[in-house]
């Protein structure tokens, strides 16, 4: 018997429409799952008091902290580091060899389970350079962590700049560096600042890397050499020594709304940017 | 007349492709000298020579001498960034940045250095007001660049370069993208111009240069088959090769 190929058409488009419907329920499913057992804990004192009896009781104030503070150091160390990558690798390496065993090693680190860069991140920070478990140690880790991503979509978005920008820069006498910085980057910034958020969103939910680096405690850090907890290790925590499924979920929702709200907000700011340049 | 620009032997290699053979010409100051020929014969070639962004391109070489003010521009002791502000150029494709009206004429001065408003904010409508773009374009200096129309566009460019105090104005086929009346416009344009400037067009259109030029130059596979004044090229052209081009019969 032979099929008909309209009929296939019929079929391949209902099974496509079914995988997507699939996704998306199963991802509301996990949103609303999370958010209906989490949100009855959340209120004011969830947010701003500490945890007592090892969470099972009072806050994650002190998760938060961790959570805003060590990607905030890996952003602030990634992006520098890994933009200045992608402008050495796009506008003063000739494509070559040496680019080219750049861009795969690269691609290798991306693929790296984030657990090999907590081992990586505990041997050289904790203990080799004697930071201990620590914000300043979770940190540098989660910026290796997340490098190979923004000098990926950096490097992707300064390529995407017609080369007719940098041509005309040039010929009215601009420099390299000027060019650069006043027509290629900020050209670019849109792909750039998507790359920064992939990187956040990544360093907010990490658990691995950030356990065998930052530690777990749970007092409010006083300086970058204390140790600390995230929201996502506290979770970890929680569920896996079941203190307090409660919890769990109200962390949980908190890490959710955050990461809806991160991702909001660098929309918000891109878009006011483009409306502004262009 | 003394020539502002001199070509002495100038031969250039894309690797090993000569790209251009020989090739002697004076350009005449405060004039408007034209470049005709088939396409890939070499036009945008000579003209990148002049301002030395035929370098930022990798594996070339030039031999022979390109002289500006009777000064060698290839010679080691040339400020590259004063010679690309005395001579400016222009492109194909409008390509404004995707910034503001005022800021892409204010670009070129705000890179050599002009920090002060008022001096920034006058050498903008100065640029604009050469340009014949002021009377349009006063009230929306801040609108993108990128929303005007194509030959707006092609003037701000302009604009642009008279904004670095350039001499020199080369313009590759500048109107290939314009519409008939619109490219009239710029050739008014340029007419206006050459009292103050001196201007090298790259054209494939014939009409194009024997309207504006005074003098025009027929360029063939890398060499300057003939150069003399514009009346003169189209009305007895000397060479057999210029003639059929002229008349249409090759190109
Ligand atoms: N970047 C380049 N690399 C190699 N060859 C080039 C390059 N640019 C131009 N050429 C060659 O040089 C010749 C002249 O090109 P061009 O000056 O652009 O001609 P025209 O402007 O008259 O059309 C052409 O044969 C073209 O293929
Ligand atoms: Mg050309």
């Amino acid at each position: 018997m032979k099929i008909k190929p309209a009929f296939t058409e019929q079929i391949v488009k209902k099974i496509l429409f079914i995988s997507t419907a699939f996704t998306v329920l199963i991802l509301l499913f996990i949103i609303f799952y999370i958010l209906k057992n989490g949100l009855s804990v959340i209120d004011l004192e969830f947010l701003l008091t500490s945890p007592k009896e090892l969470g099972r009781a009072g806050g994650i104030f002190p998760c938060i902290i961790g959570t805003i503070l060590l990607p905030l150091i890996a952003i602030i160390i990634a992006t520098p580091l890994g933009v200045g990558t992608a402008i050495y690798l796009t506008e003063y390496k000739r494509e070559g060899r040496l680019t080219r065993i750049i861009r795969f090693g690269t691609e290798c680190l991306a693929g790296v389970p984030s657990i090999i860069f907590g081992l990586f991140g505990f041997v050289l920070f904790v203990i080799y350079l004697g930071f201990g478990w620590s914000i300043l140690s979770g940190g540098l880790t989660l910026a290796f962590m997340i490098l190979p991503t923004i000098i990926r979509t950096s490097e992707e978005a300064i390529r995407a700049i017609p080369y007719s920008y940098r041509e005309v820069s040039l010929s009215l006498g601009g420099t390299k560096w000027q060019t650069i910085t006043r027509v290629v980057l900020p050209s670019a910034l849109p792909g750039i600042v998507t790359g920064v958020i992939l990187g956040i969103g990544r360093s907010v939910g990490e658990t691995a890397a950030v356990i065998f680096t930052a530690g777990s405690s749970l007092r409010v850090p006083a300086s970058l050499f204390d140790s600390c907890r995230t929201m996502a290790v506290h979770f970890y925590i929680l569920a896996r020594e079941g203190i307090s499924m409660e919890n769990a979920y109200g962390t949980a929702a908190i890490l959710i709304i955050a990461i809806l709200f991160i991702n909001l907000v660098s929309y918000w700011l891109m878009h006011r940017f483009m409306a502004k340049f262009s | 007349m003394a020539s502002k620009i001199e070509l002495n032997n100038l031969t250039f290699y894309y690797g090993n492709f000569m790209a251009l053979k020989d090739v002697n010409m004076n350009i005449v100051g405060n004039a408007i000298t034209a470049l005709i020929g088939p396409s890939g014969c070499g036009k945008s070639t000579l003209l990148r020579t002049i301002n030395r962004t035929n370098e930022l391109i990798d594996g070339t070489r030039l031999e022979g001498k390109v002289l500006i003010d009777g000064k060698d521009i290839y010679d080691a002791q040339i400020d590259i960034i004063e010679l690309r502000k005395k001579v400016g150029m222009v492109f194909q494709r409008p390509n404004c940045f995707p910034l503001s009206v005022y800021d892409n004429v204010a670009y070129g001065p705000v890179v050599h250095g002009t920090k002060k408003k008022a001096e920034l904010d006058k050498i903008v409508e100065e640029s604009l007001i050469a340009t014949w773009l002021w009377d349009d374009l006063k009230d929306k200096l801040k609108r993108s660049a990128l929303s005007l129309s194509l030959d707006y566009q092609q003037r701000l460019c302009i604009a642009r370069v008279l904004a670095i105090g350039s001499e020199i104005i080369l313009l590759d086929e500048p109107c290939s993208a314009l519409d008939p009346i619109t490219t009239l416009r710029i050739e008014e344009l340029l007419v206006s111009l050459k009292e103050n400037y001196t201007i090298v067009i790259v054209t494939h259109n014939m009409q194009q240069a024997a309207r504006v030029s005074d003098y025009s130059g027929y360029m063939l596979l890398g060499e300057l088959v003939e150069f003399n004044q514009t009346s003169k090229i189209f009305t007895s052209p000397k060479d057999k090769r210029t003639e059929d081009y002229i008349t249409g019969r090759f190109g």
